[in-house]
């Protein structure tokens, strides 16, 4: 029966909320002596209803509305009783591993949504004038593709921290399952308002949402603000989670220096989440009241009234400082587990101790923290208060130490290790070289002087494309690699995986230099058209080619998962030589993980250690041999 | 590489379960993590407020605003007697005291909805309206949150829920009450008590 999948009720609820709040809204209003239909009141009320009714649905609300009624609630664990096993991971379940695997497969899925997006505006571009689609279309195109991608990066952000924060501190699960469970669901309507907003008349801001112009643009300006704030409040229960799950369920022995470098990554993230998310919600909530019921809070225009009460006129650039408030440190939310990745796999494939493991530890913290104070470097040509342009210069540049440190550390690693190059090595190599681009280009947009000139230039497209690759999409790439035989309990096609690298990789590096390159030499952002006089017609098409490549590439990568996960090779517990806890029990990995609490003993990546254990993965002394902490040798 | 300790199947999931003072403990670490959360948002409006409206402020109707700020006050009080009568078993003053709570919070938004909202300033009054509705309007989504919350334990606790030993969701609605007047006092001076009112 299709109704038993969780997904499917869900829409079936979404759209009966929706109608519902729609007609409650149109009788509000002729109550009220209104026209009863009203485009923007009617629509907007209908998506914030129909999103409740998609999580009714689904029955993340269930246990909540029981306990509101004072009903007993027992925990449910394991497949739904009576039904196939896949099908939990279509409804509300509340292990970790499966809503790690829903925000990771819901991640991969927009990731092709967004990038299919992209290739359609990069077509366009091939040519200057315009081929195959209007202005208004390529703008909204520029837009959802910038904001489905940011919500992809989000859902593999959650899937990796889901995932394996619990399995790499000795958790037994999240501190609180259902909240885990309504974080992953609450942005799935999220995601579909967002889509719908495509269908609705667009948005021509882009995904950055500026007033003046997203006051005035189509309904489906609303729908991406409603989408958005639904998957900012699965950011911030879930950071609420991750903090405290963290903090109070780390398994005896795991202080603070000896947890995998990874969680350091994954609480440095959810700091950012857990706090700044609120801004973009408020920013965006700001704009959305401002067109349902004219509460100027961006509007230069005064009423007579307003004028009479001698009232200050609403200014745009709050908006922007609101807004950025929140969407540069979202950036250090997409980099920052990436990187962390990065740490946790180079010392596994190189076979040697990570180099510095405080540095790195603390460096991540600081990016976070310092990543609170450069928000304004967006707006250096924006208009903004003169004064504040040098100290936000500053601290833009201050990133680069925290940054420069991670860099030297995984230089360090891998000097004289003993590499061996599986797809999730090449990878993590790959996303190295990548994130080194986006590094390098990145002071010159900080620094007032040159910004003024790359301000709003495909250079700037280019930077944060290097940045989103090297410091997200890469390492995410190598993580699913890495992990996959964990979680099926099969190996992926190591050729397949290598033929993924050869093409994405270097696909990327022409991509992004090219952007950068064009920006130089004139190309503007977000601009459907260009002047074949710039010259730059070229580095379009290379830079098309160059995306084709990569969506290539990715339909390899999934049809590698897609067959490796039924008729793949039985993998074996620790692939890798991992001394990590959670290669030290079976793949895949049993419903409850560990089978009784583990004891750490040592330090986390004391590779080619002789003699040391990270993990005693039976303390109580019941097996022989003690400390299973694995990979203590050289070899693998 | 040393060899990997067979995997035993526990024989009960029992152990899955946090012990009740466990997850008392993550759910007050949560609630509070929650807390820091909406303070950045409640920052967001207060930052909003100073930038558009500087040093300048709208005449607003200093009784009414005093008023409103005693009644949310004095409901703080009966909601910490409240969580004090549960802990020391006292249901009927529990229950008491919460419906006066609940009743002064209702007190409280009567009073911001159907008389400063009924002022002479408008939603759409340049930034004078858009400031003062929006913070008022989000503190009383917040207030009304918190009624609903009341009104859920008063009905649980009516019934028999709650002991002196275990009272979370008593302890969660005390300090969500605490923490939406706690934004008042920061909200009531930025919105009636700073700046100057300037006369045309």
């Amino acid at each position: 029966m299709i109704l038993s999948l969780g997904l499917v009720r869900g829409v079936i609820g979404m759209i009966i909320g929706a109608i519902l709040g729609m007609a409650v809204t149109m009788l509000i209003r002729i109550g009220m002596g209104l026209a009863a239909w009203g485009m923007e009141p009617v629509s907007v009320v209908g998506a914030l209803v129909g999103s409740i009714g998609f999580l009714l649905g689904v029955g993340v609300l269930t246990d909540w509305i029981k306990w509101m009624q004072g009903k007993p609630t027992p925990m449910r664990h394991g497949p739904p009783e009576g039904k196939p096993a896949w099908t939990r991971y279509f409804g509300t379940d509340y292990n970790h591993k499966v809503i790690g695997i829903q925000y990771t497969v819901t991640g991969i899925a927009l990731l092709f949504v967004a990038g299919t997006l992209a290739l359609t505006f990069r077509l366009e571009l091939v040519q200057p004038e315009l081929q195959y689609i209007d202005t208004n279309t390529f703008n909204t195109f520029v837009g959802a593709h910038g904001i489905v991608m940011i919500g992809a990066i989000l859902m593999g952000v959650g899937g990796l921290m889901n995932y394996l924060v619990p399995l790499m501190i000795g958790a037994s699960d999240m501190a609180f399952p259902r909240l885990n469970a309504f974080g992953y669901w609450v942005a799935v309507p999220g995601a579909l308002l967002i889509v719908t907003g495509i269908f609705v008349g667009g948005w021509d801001t882009g995904w950055t949402g500026y007033p003046p112009l997203s006051a005035r643009a189509p309904l489906g300006v609303q729908m991406f603000f409603l989408g958005v704030y639904l998957i900012g409040l699965s950011s911030i229960v879930g950071s609420v989670n991750l903090l405290t799950t963290v903090t109070r369920m780390r398994t005896p022995g795991m202080s603070l220096f000896r947890m995998p470098i990874f969680v350091w990554a994954a609480v440095a993230t959810s700091i950012i989440q857990l706090t700044a998310t609120q801004l973009i919600g408020l920013s965006f909530l700001m704009v959305l009241i401002q067109r349902l019921l004219g509460m100027g809070f961006f509007d230069p225009n005064l009423t007579e009234h307003a004028i009479e009460l001698n009232s200050p006129p609403g200014n745009v650039i709050l908006f922007q400082h609101l807004f950025w408030f929140y969407s540069h440190p979202a950036v250090y939310v997409f980099i920052l587990p990436g990187l962390g990745i990065i740490s946790e796999l180079l010392p596994v494939f190189c076979r040697k101790p990570l180099f510095g493991y405080k540095w790195i530890a603390l460096s991540s913290i600081t990016i976070a923290l310092v990543g609170f104070l450069v928000w304004a470097h967006h707006m250096f040509a924006a208009g903004m208060e003169d004064y504040l342009r040098v100290p936000f210069m500053f601290a833009t540049l201050l990133v680069a130490v925290p940054t420069g440190v991670k860099f030297f550390s995984w230089t360090g690693t891998l000097w004289r290790g003993k590499i061996t190059l599986e797809t999730p090595m090449l990878f993590v190599l790959g996303s190295i070289s990548v994130f080194l681009i986006g590094g390098l280009t990145g002071p010159p947009n900080g620094t007032v002087s040159t910004d003024l000139f790359l301000h709003d230039t495909y250079w700037i497209v280019g930077h944060f494309h290097a940045t989103m690759f090297g410091g997200f999409f890469f390492p995410f790439i190598a993580a699913v690699y890495y992990w996959f035989p964990k979680v099926t309990g099969r190996m992926y096609d190591e050729r397949l995986g290598k033929i993924h690298f050869w093409i994405s990789v270097p696909g990327f590096w022409v991509q992004s230099l090219t952007q950068a390159y064009i920006g130089l030499h004139g190309m503007r952002r977000r601009i459907a058209d260009y002047d074949p006089a710039l010259g730059i017609q070229t580095g379009h098409v290379l830079i098309t080619i160059a995306g084709f490549a990569i969506g290539i590439s990715m339909i390899i990568f999934v049809y590698n998962l897609v067959v490796s996960a039924r008729r793949g090779e039985v993998a074996v517990a620790n692939p890798w030589g991992s001394r990590s806890p959670e290669f030290q029990i079976p793949s895949p990995i049993p419903e409850h993980s560990y089978a009784q609490p583990f004891v750490v003993v040592g330090e986390p990546y004391d590779y080619a250690l002789p003699g040391s254990t990270y993990v005693n993965m039976n303390p109580a002394g019941l097996a022989a041999g003690g400390g299973g902490g694995g990979g203590g040798g050289g070899g693998k | 590489m040393s060899v990997a300790t067979p995997y035993v199947e526990p024989a009960h999931h029992e152990h899955h379960e946090l012990p009740y003072s466990e997850q008392l403990r993550n759910n007050r670490l949560g609630l509070w993590l929650f807390f820091t959360s909406e303070a950045f948002m409640f920052i967001g409006l207060l930052s909003s407020r100073f930038y558009l409206w500087g040093n300048t402020r709208p005449d607003l109707d200093q009784t009414l605003g005093l008023i409103v700020t005693s009644v949310l006050l004095v409901s703080s009080f009966f909601m910490n007697r409240a969580e004090t009568a549960i802990a020391h078993d006292d249901r009927p003053e529990f229950l008491r005291s919460l419906l006066i709570t609940a009743a002064l919070g209702i007190a409280f938004l009567v009073g911001v909805v159907g008389f400063e909202w009924q002022g002479h300033i408008g939603p759409s009054d340049g930034a004078y309206g858009a400031v003062l509705f929006g913070m008022t309007g989000m503190h009383a989504l917040h207030v009304v949150s918190g009624v609903i919350f009341i009104l859920i334990v008063w009905n649980n606790g009516r019934k028999g829920s709650f002991s002196a030993e275990r009272h979370w969701g008593v302890e969660a609605c005390a300090i969500w009450w605490h923490y939406v007047d706690l934004v008042w006092v920061f909200f009531y001076p930025a919105l009636y008590l700073m700046g100057h009112v300037v006369h045309g």
